[in-house]
């Protein structure tokens, strides 16, 4: 199978790999898939609390490469998003992007799922923190 | 050194020049019906099959009456399978085989199931053999014939053909293996492995593709198959069709280098897989060989790389010809079956790699792969949750996956 330029290109130049703090109450850590179905994804964000903006973003991923660009580019796109804005993002948008065939349109619906995962990790943090400020 | 690498062997091999070479004459020169009693050409193109013939059993220490030329393995899996079925219906309607068969045996054996046959699919011992007394308890009065491969083509793995084939013997059951990837590689002879019918093909040797053979005994027992074919009554009636001539012709030179270099080949192929092998295990941690090293064809390394899925890893060395059990790298999405009848767990078959050495290739690319290899899967563990998780101490068989 030929992968898509920009499949390759965050294959071979991942954006933002790496991890945060998950115990820090500005991050919502989002792990999503399972060894066995041969896909885990580890998505973070770290929340500016002033602004509701997320300033940083980072990723991990076991899979193929189209879950490791799917993931890749979810950290880009994420990075300057309000956290409203990023639950907007829809799994469709990243297999238009990166050009997925079909066979891998499940690796993009496990990125949206990580990016809601990690939204709603941080919203469960976030609301007990703010209220004791 | 020139890239990319062919490593992947057991899908297919290279044709030796010098197959190519025998071949020629047979498309241009020498290209009559095999079949044409009557004239020169005829003469000629059947000398050319009748000379294959004798190579390829010579090969396998079998008389040449008892090749039966085929389009490849696919088909000699099914002709053999469904010509005993059909042949020895009256005296019984149970077949036995392994679950790490190749598919052209266990889709034939589906569907024989169907029509009503009875089929018993052995389980594998942990390192891919079979269980003798498993199989000995599995022969029923009913039992027309045993279909286990002769070496596996993912892990490399050696049954114990012999004994198995004592075991039929012993029982009057008729005993079927695909050699397809022991042939030519190491020594195999149907008179001392036991063996009554076995499936060939000539693109695993070094031959050309579209041709392959069934060898189908003729005395002690004289083995009786049905055609699946109608038409002029070829191969003894056992095949119809008109001989692919060149391929044929192709198939007995690949058969006839591989007798005359496989003891120099054995040797070189083991050392380099010893090579890799050595390589990878010495600089990275968390490596799993899958089947046995000790009865395993000596090309063949079959290895697990934890925490690093393998389509991403076949990816990072695109420059390497190789194949994983990853499911991302197979039409159904499911892990290998070969790897999960170990019992290996399906993260490891996503992690799997096959490396399948041939005569084509030098220590040099051998250490090309290995290094591509080790800088491939350490960039990819830096990249992956679950090494993170694993080097934190976190028992990853005890988190809660959200399975998809």
């Amino acid at each position: 199978m030929a992968y898509s330029d920009k499949v390759v290109d965050h294959y071979n130049n991942p954006r933002n790999v790496g991890s945060m703090d998950k115990n820090d109450p500005h991050v919502g850590t989002g792990m999503v898939g399972a060894p066995e179905c041969g896909d885990v994804m580890k998505l973070q964000i770290k929340v500016d609390p002033a602004t509701g903006i997320i300033e940083d973003a980072k990723f991990k991923t076991f899979g193929c490469g189209s879950a490791i660009a799917s993931s890749s580019l979810a950290t880009e796109w994420l990075k300057g998003k309000t956290v409203d804005q990023a639950m907007e993002i829809k799994n469709t948008e990243i297999v238009n992007e990166l050009a997925l065939p079909p066979v891998k349109v499940h690796c993009s619906v496990l990125a949206e799922d990580a990016i809601k995962a990690a939204i709603n990790d941080y919203k469960k943090k976030a609301v007990p923190a703010e209220v004791n400020a | 050194m020139k890239l990319p690498i062919y490593l992947d062997n057991h899908a297919t091999t290279q044709c030796d020049p010098r197959v190519v070479q025998a071949m020629l004459p047979f498309f241009t020169d020498h290209f009559g019906n095999a079949a044409s009693r009557n004239h020169s050409f005829g003469w000629a193109a059947e000398e050319g099959v009748e000379n294959a013939r004798k190579q390829i059993a010579d090969l396998i220490g079998a008389t040449a009456k008892e090749i039966v030329f085929t389009s490849g393995a696919t088909e000699s899996n099914n002709l053999a399978i469904k010509g005993v079925a059909e042949m020895y219906a009256e005296r019984g309607n149970h077949i036995i085989t392994a679950a790490t068969e190749h598919k052209a045996v266990l889709d034939t054996c589906k569907h024989l199931e169907k029509q009503g046959l009875r089929v018993t699919y052995l389980p594998l011992k942990g390192d891919g053999l079979v269980d003798l007394d498993m199989l000995r308890d599995a022969i029923t009065d009913k039992t027309i014939l045993v279909s286990i491969m002769y070496a596996n083509n993912e892990i490399g793995v050696i049954q114990p053909v012999k004994e198995i084939g004592a075991i039929c013997k012993e029982r009057g059951v008729l005993f079927h293996t695909d050699g397809v990837q022991s042939v030519g590689k190491i020594p195999v002879n149907v008179l001392a492995d036991n063996i009554d019918i076995m499936s060939l093909t000539a693109h695993k040797m070094y031959g050309p593709k579209g041709v392959g053979a069934l060898y189908v005994r003729r005395r002690n027992p004289r083995v009786q198959i049905s055609a699946q074919m109608d038409g002029g009554g070829h191969e003894r009636g056992m095949r119809s069709g008109t001989l692919n001539v060149p391929g044929i012709v192709g198939f007995g030179k690949a058969a006839a280098l591989c007798q005359e270099l496989m003891p120099v080949e054995m040797e070189k192929h083991r050392a380099m897989r010893d090579r890799l092998r050595a390589k990878l295990e010495s600089n990275l941690e968390e490596t799993y060989i899958n089947g046995s090293m000790e009865h395993r064809l000596p090309h063949n390394l079959n290895m697990s790389f934890a925490y690093v899925e393998g389509e991403s890893l076949l990816m990072g060395i695109n420059d390497i010809a190789v194949s994983s059990g990853s499911a991302c790298t197979s039409a159904t999405l499911e892990p290998s079956y070969v790897l999960k009848a170990l019992g290996l767990g399906d993260d490891l078959a996503h992690t799997s790699i096959r490396f399948g050495i041939g005569r084509f290739n030098t220590d040099e690319e051998i250490d090309y792969v290995g290094n591509k290899m080790i800088e491939v899967v350490n960039k990819l563990r830096e990249l992956s949750p679950l090494w993170e998780m694993f080097k934190d101490g976190i028992d990853l068989s005890k988190v809660e996956w959200t399975a998809h």
